[in-house]
């Protein structure tokens, strides 16, 4: 047996096995980064679904009840399969390199987090050939649609659930510590680029709210198969119960997807500005005033269901208040590109987008925030609008960037430039034209989760249709670039970009597949 | 630039230690899979009212495969370990991974604490026709709102339970199966502390006997919860079934249980390890994490018997 000292000098291990025990960071983000994608195509498919019926008024190719099941597995799949490992690649393929460490810190749990992973899609994904159909209650799953009128298939789900649950948490725990433990000499915390720092907090939100989503279901599974009634007054629980546990969790949750977006495009910003990015420090406090706030704003999901007043008063304020210390990075990403030497290379195009569409997803966020004007938008198309803004031009998009960021440093080869910038402008494009009308659809008064409509909503469905294949089929060309770059191109340096800065731009493109044997000095 | 001063730093920190890959998480990945799978097929074929074996089968396998894979993973760490392969700083990352590991516990017990606290300060009153929302009272007219919920709202839904698991009072104190239970966890906690300053003493004989009272007290913990489970059942009428009280009684105390289960286990392997001689009085992580969990789940009792037995 190789003693783990050995192993260092060693590439990767031969044959396909290497992908199913590989304990080295960079595989299994690559791993992510390409589980990832599949689950991005598959929930996009999805959705092309949801906006092919929407297309006209009526009904023209799948039945409410299979439309149900399609909202409901677009918003696990997105949520779970797309964005979350995602960024969990990320963070397994740069952390290391970032702060300097040989790994992860607990490289053979970090495998295990990601191979359970498929596993849980595969069986969540399976119920859509069963005969009771896939989960049609909505990603939220709200009891009692989940629980008393449920198709059995729940149950699944719910297993399904708690495995992706032990993946995040499992995850995160070793990012957690690989960052506390693991940080090269000199490297202080306040000497972290921010990507790691926007993930040490998103790790510890995860290990926070994880396991209250873990408790959530395993109540439903409860109420379901053995008789207990959390979430049924007739037995003195409350449905209300199951939506204030959940969001306990899932408000934590929108910033775990996001986080880390802030953290990616706080590096991006910096190195095409040509400028240190402005206010480190102040980015360090807005992040971890975030995640404070996260906890306490839950019940804004919750102001039509029936709060007392001063209830909705409190969850009213501190939701405002989120805006401070996302005001903060806004302005300091704008401050940073301020008589910077800009170019616009793609990762730059998609980190501009991500601060001027994220804002404009924030201060939708800032409408709904209002109680009073809340009860006019709730369930309707202006929530959809609002939190596909901040998710897809927000972190799908910063994900992306990340990727034509950090694709030279992976590969060692560059992308091809005019096809990067190509794929951002379809999907600038279409996204705006799939989702800025739904603004108005909402407004108007149109309802989320149906799959017909009134006539007066027809004109602005087609044209977010419209939008939805464009940006769906231009993500197609996004891989098209990905492969293309894996299997060759134009030779990267190891600094790539020319204002780069940081650790992981002093090794080799590609990084060696053991990249810091001891530790680095840190400038 | 740090590339170049890597050779100038070499020799002035200990070298990085990355442990070889391992078929465990892919193994342990089919066996969890299999197992989960099996057991969502055996829930749904009861309540379909059709045969479980086949799902029964399916399940054991999994769990069957997860725990042999699981036995052998940690052979293997505990095997390295003793080969002195891990760095101090991988052991670090151990302690860190542990704290973290009982921090997700704490949140996954305060899910189901907050939906208690809800239950009983928000959602009960306003059944009963009490405060902001009291007009909840509207569905059922004769409810009352009393804790703990002896008449349901609908009793034929949710059976009302004959009596619940409160506090009755210092005259019955010594019949009290809780209380009982509290001293046992408590001393428990005692004992593996002193268990512990055993082991760092290097004092085996003592650690060996400390601790496995320790995983004696848990045992009997576990014998008097099965037992008050059964009066539950048979006298008192409590069960799953009976509305809110049983709902946050049984899964509260129950997930508790199934922890105590989990941590005298750890204990009793920690048991069979020190009698094998495995810990040395500065390295002896197996032991402080399985105490660490054991402290927790003492902890969490402690908030049980407050919340869901006395107030």
């Amino acid at each position: 047996m190789a003693t783990g000292h050995d192993d260092h000098h060693h590439g990767p291990a031969k044959g396909f096995t290497r992908w199913l025990y590989t304990t080295n960071h960079k595989d299994i983000g690559s791993m992510y980064l390409w589980f990832s994608f599949a689950m991005f195509l598959l929930g996009g498919t999805f959705a092309l679904v949801i906006r092919a019926e929407l297309f006209q008024p009526g009904l023209q190719f799948v039945e409410p009840e299979f439309f149900n099941q399609m909202t409901t597995m677009h918003g696990l799949v997105m949520v779970f399969g797309a964005v979350m490992p995602a960024f969990v690649g990320l963070a397994n393929w740069m952390i290391p390199l970032m702060i300097g460490a040989p790994d992860m810190a607990l490289p053979r749990m970090n495998n295990w987090s990601f191979w359970i992973l498929p596993f849980a899609f595969a069986m969540l994904a399976s119920t859509l050939f069963m005969e009771a159909g896939a989960p049609n209650f909505g990603w939220t799953f709200y009891a009692p649609l989940s629980t008393t009128y449920a198709p059995s298939t729940v149950t699944f789900f719910i297993f399904a659930i708690h495995i992706m649950g032990a993946s995040s948490i499992m995850g995160s725990i070793n990012i957690i510590a690989t960052i506390q433990n693991l940080r090269a000499p000199g490297m202080t915390y306040m000497k972290m680029p921010l990507f790691v720092w926007t993930w040490l907090i998103t790790a510890y939100l995860l290990i926070a709210v994880m396991p209250v989503l873990a408790g959530v279901v395993t109540m439903m599974l409860f109420d379901i198969h053995f008789g207990t009634s959390f979430f049924s007054a007739a037995g003195g629980g409350d449905p209300v119960l199951f939506q204030h546990v959940f969001w306990f969790f899932g408000h934590p949750e929108v910033y775990i997807m996001i986080l880390p977006a802030f953290g990616v495009v706080s590096e991006i910003i910096p190195t095409f500005s040509r400028k240190k990015l402005f206010g480190y420090d102040s980015m360090v406090y807005a992040t971890s005033s975030i995640a404070f706030l996260s906890f306490i704003v839950w019940a804004h999901h919750m102001f039509t269901t029936g709060m007392p007043l001063a209830g909705e008063l409190f969850f009213m304020y501190a939701t405002m208040l989120i805006a401070v210390p996302t005001g903060v990075k806004v302005f300091n990403w704008v401050t940073t590109m301020f008589k910077g030497s800009i170019s616009f290379e793609t990762p730059m195009l998609f980190s501009i987008a991500f601060v001027v569409l994220f804002t404009m997803g924030g201060f939708t966020g800032l409408m709904l925030a209002i109680a009073p004007a809340d009860f006019q938008y709730h369930d309707t198309y202006f929530v959809v609008a609002h939190f596909h803004y901040v998710l897809v031009p927000g972190a799908v998009f910063s994900i992306m960037a990340a990727a034509y960021y950090w694709l030279p440093k992976w590969t060692g080869n560059m992308y091809d430039e005019a096809l990067g910038k190509l794929h951002f402008w379809l999907s600038f494009v279409g996204i705006n034209i799939l989702f800025f009308p739904q603004h108005f659809l909402g407004l108007a008064g149109m309802p989320r989760r149906i799959p017909d409509y009134a006539l007066q909503f027809a004109d602005f469905n087609m044209v977010s249709t419209v939008g939805a294949f464009i940006f769906g089929f231009s993500q197609l060309l996004f891989l098209f670039i990905v492969v293309k770059t894996v299997l060759g191109g134009k030779k990267a340096t190891a600094q790539v970009w020319e204002g780069a800065e940081g650790l992981e731009w002093t090794v080799p493109s590609p990084a060696p597949y053991h990249t810091f044997t001891t530790p680095p000095l840190v400038p | 630039m740090a590339h170049a001063s890597k050779e100038t730093t070499h020799g002035a920190y200990e070298p990085y230690y990355v442990p070889e890959q391992s078929k465990f998480p892919f193994l342990a990945s089919i066996g969890l899979f299999l197992m989960v799978f099996g057991l969502g097929n055996v829930l749904n074929d009861i309540k379909a009212g059709i045969s479980a074996t086949g799902s029964s089968w399916l399940a054991f396998t999994g769990f069957f495969i997860l725990s042999s894979v699981l036995y052998n993973w940690f052979a293997t760490q505990i095997r390295e370990n003793h080969q002195g392969l891990p760095s101090a700083q991988l052991k670090r990352s151990y302690v860190l991974a542990m704290y973290w590991f009982i921090f997700s516990e704490v949140m996954f017990f305060s899910a189901f604490f907050g939906a208690l606290f809800y239950v009983r300060n928000l959602a009960v009153p306003w059944l009963g026709g009490e405060g902001a929302k009291g007009v909840a009272s509207m569905l059922w007219p004769d409810f009352s709102p009393v804790w703990p919920v002896i008449s349901n709202p609908n009793p034929q839904l949710f059976t009302n339970p004959g009596e619940s698991m409160a506090w009755r009072g210092f005259g019955e104190a010594l019949h009290y199966l809780p209380l009982w239970n509290t001293i046992l966890l408590l001393t428990s906690s005692v004992t593996v502390h002193i268990a512990h300053t055993a082991l760092k003493n290097n004092n085996r004989k003592k650690l060996i006997t400390w601790l496995a009272l320790t995983v004696l007290l848990g045992a009997v913990f576990l014998v008097l919860q099965v037992e008050e489970y059964a009066e539950a059942y048979s006298e008192l009428g409590l069960t799953l079934n009976s509305g809110i009280y049983g709902s946050t009684f049984f899964l509260l105390t129950g997930f508790h249980g199934f922890h105590v289960t989990l941590g005298a286990f750890m204990l009793f392997v920690i048991l069979m390890r020190a009698v094998k001689g495995h810990f040395k009085p500065e390295d002896h992580f197996g032991f402080e994490a399985a105490s660490w969990y054991w402290h927790f789940v003492d902890v969490v009792w402690v908030c049980l018997f407050l919340f869901v037995y006395i107030f």
